[in-house]
């Protein structure tokens, strides 16, 4: 796992953005940073600019979040994000116009949606694998789809090539994370903490452990999230993890700034990246 | 359609009813709803736990609840009917339970099960409030914390129900997202019990959610058609031409049903609430929706082209949901049960009817039923026998009745 991945390994059709963006970090010596933010936030129109703020702060990765009106996996922040996307009118067309967009602007910049199963299985899953995929999508994380109800729609994400993102967790025992790992592809999303997206952050000691023993079980990378807000928490798990998601944070600065949000998601951006770097250089 | 050996057989061992049910759930719960699932088969085969839930529902509940014969609900029916039409009505008195509706069977049942586990604190989502008293009371009785989560538009709107609920010893916690109703209710129960899944046990109050509730639910409200069955052929030696019950998520409808699935002479029918009208504001899911996933299972939803879910409205907010247990969806789509839709005023001329031919006051959810079983009731030989599920009484409705009636009290 030391040397980056080429780029011209063919993975479904062309080149695999996903595990090059992980190699290319750790072949820098830090962590990929994955950052969030909901589409259609504040409106449709509006989400291109902060996507192009969150590349130039430094981001790796971007998980897109399809905005649903009952997103019971997350806390008040998100919550009022796809409040905010839904009532702007943001439609699922509108999402993936937003990504097709992105595509264009940033040809090797890894993006997945990230949402709940009744606005990605509406039209069927075949439909929008399909679509995510002509839309240049990277991979998928489906919050409720758990591995129990793969059928629903992981085979139709691996018929279209896109990557199916699986979520680990403290409740994840030993004796359950290979059903978790069977089908997961791209990174694996360790959630830190049991509890709703954006509230409190897990003691650095139990991402240690969770992270090694992940690490042991999958040579995906292993990338996590849940409640990281500052650079220091997000350098602290950059020692050990091979990425770190950030989500809340940036919706609270879309929430607070609007359609002006991109210079200070751009700057709070960059403090992540630099500390991401700094992270492996400096003693913990 | 193929037909199955046995309708009683559902879910699989994956907590599928046909393409419905399963467990649609966030990893953090995962591994809890599997813990659940082996607990609940564990004290499906114990004794004890039978007989606990049985001594409990006979001495603490009051059950059996009565097997009534409607004589001048009956007679009233035939008056506008046509020569030799005008079935009997027969009633299940659930709403003679104790705290006044169905709702305490799957209480008793499911607070048993969190005891087991260990739990030491319970959470619970309530529309109407009737489920969150029937939880705060059995909370009370075992002596252990509890939470309700309602909807702040719910807790504006069935104020004596959050009384009774802070009564009984529960901190009733106000829903502010969404649209403050039983749907974000759920969101919010699910949101705790994610963050609490080491010591919280979520008595869900519908036969709905993630595998094994549907099942453990409709098993536990399933004493309704048991004592039903019994008492039908101990009183007049056959079992009923028709059974009529409301639904919402289904949980008193269910129960009254699935001990009589394998009976093929007995027709069911099921009531859901069409509103204003089926083309205008209503929380008939079957009638309008279409299959999708929520709240941990795959059902029949009201919600647009893209799946985002719709405001659900009923002028009875226990029915007040856009979404149906995953049983019902099924047994809608294999045709064993028939569903239909009655309107906001039809229910409450319903209402009114059963006030002064029966001296019931029954709630708005069931009157939903008895609109529906006068209609059919019309359309049947005097000789048929309807038995409709009387789920709960109208003790907490009269506030909105008056209302609807334009009647200031």
């Amino acid at each position: 796992m030391n040397s980056p991945i080429p780029l011209s390994e063919p993975s479904n059709n062309g080149l695999d953005r996903l595990r090059f963006a992980f190699a290319d970090a750790q072949a820098q010596g830090r962590a990929a940073l994955v950052t969030f933010v909901t589409a259609g936030d504040p409106t449709p129109g509006a989400t291109g600019a902060i996507l192009d703020a969150l590349v130039a702060g430094g981001t790796d990765v971007i998980e897109l979040g399809m905005p649903f009106t009952d997103p019971m996996a997350d806390g008040p922040a998100i919550q009022s994000a796809n409040l905010r996307s839904l009532a702007a009118g943001t439609k699922t067309a509108d999402i993936l116009a937003i990504a097709k967009a992105f595509r264009t602007r940033h040809p090797d910049v890894p993006l997945v949606l990230m949402g709940y199963a009744n606005p990605m299985l509406r039209r069927s899953a075949d439909w929008f694998a399909n679509a995510a995929k002509d839309a240049g999508v990277d991979g998928v994380i489906c919050v409720d789809v758990p591995p129990e109800e793969d059928d629903a729609l992981g085979p139709a994400l691996r018929d279209a090539g896109l990557h199916l993102i699986r979520l680990a967790t403290p409740t994840t025992d030993t004796a359950r994370l290979p059903a978790v790992l069977d089908g997961a592809s791209g990174f694996l999303y360790y959630v830190s903490v049991a509890g709703i997206t954006g509230l409190q952050q897990a003691a650095q000691t139990s991402i240690e452990e969770a992270v090694a023993r992940l690490k042991s079980a999958t040579d995906i990378p292993v990338a996590v999230g849940f409640g990281v807000r500052t650079p220091e928490q997000a350098a602290n798990i950059g020692r050990v993890a091979d990425g770190v998601v950030v989500g809340s944070a940036i919706v609270d600065l879309v929430g607070k700034h609007g359609s002006g949000a991109p210079e200070p998601v751009r700057s709070y951006i960059e403090q992540l990246a630099a500390a991401l770097r700094a992270a492996r250089k400096e003693p913990a | 359609m193929n037909a199955p050996n046995s309708f009683r057989a559902q879910p699989d061992e994956r907590g599928h009813f046909g393409q419905f049910g399963g467990r649609y759930v966030a990893e953090t719960l995962m591994p809890l709803i599997l813990e659940l699932g082996r607990e609940y088969e564990r004290a499906k085969a114990d004794p004890a736990f039978k007989a606990q839930f049985d001594d409990l529902l006979e001495h603490y509940v009051g059950r059996p609840s009565p097997l009534y014969f409607a004589e001048r609900l009956t007679e009233a029916v035939r008056k506008d009917a046509t020569p030799g039409k005008g079935a009997q009505i027969w009633f299940k008195r659930d709403e003679l339970n104790h705290t006044g509706a169905h709702k305490i069977n799957n209480c008793i049942g499911q607070i048993l099960l969190a005891m087991r586990m260990g739990k030491t604190r319970i959470i619970a989502e309530t529309g109407a409030g009737q489920h969150g008293v029937a939880t705060a009371t059995v909370a009370a009785r075992f002596g252990l914390p509890c939470v309700i989560y309602m909807g702040a538009k719910d807790v504006e709107r069935q104020q004596p129900n959050v009384f009774r609920m802070k009564l009984l010893g529960a901190e009733v916690r106000p829903v502010e997202s969404g649209a403050k109703t039983l749907k974000d209710a759920m969101n919010e129960g699910l949101r705790d019990w994610v963050a609490n899944v080491h010591d919280t046990f979520y008595i869900i109050g519908t036969a709905a959610g993630p595998h094994p509730y549907p099942e453990l639910v409709r098993d536990f409200q399933s004493v309704i058609g048991r004592e039903a069955r019994e008492q039908m052929l101990k009183r007049i030696d056959r079992l009923p031409d028709l059974l009529v019950a409301a639904i919402g998520g289904g949980s008193n409808a269910i129960g009254l049903f699935h001990p009589f699935l394998d009976d093929p002479d007995v027709k069911m029918l099921g009531v859901e609430a069409a509103g204003e009208g089926l083309d205008k504001r209503h929380a008939a899911s079957l009638a309008g929706g279409f299959p999708g996933v929520l709240h941990g299972n795959k059902t029949y939803l009201l919600q647009d082209e893209d799946g985002q879910i719709a405001e659900a409205h009923s002028i009875s907010a226990g029915l007040d949901y856009p979404g149906i247990g995953p049983e019902h969806a099924w047994l809608k789509d294999i045709g064993r049960v028939e569903y239909t839709a009655v309107t906001d005023t039809q229910a409450l001329d319903a209402f009114q009817l059963l006030c002064r031919t029966e001296g019931i006051i029954p709630a708005l959810e069931p009157s939903h039923a008895i609109a529906a079983v006068t209609d059919k009731a019309r359309q049947m030989n005097k000789d048929q026998i309807i038995l409709a599920n009387l789920c709960g009484r109208g003790d907490k409705d009269i506030f909105t009745v008056a209302e609807a009636l334009g009647v200031a009290i």
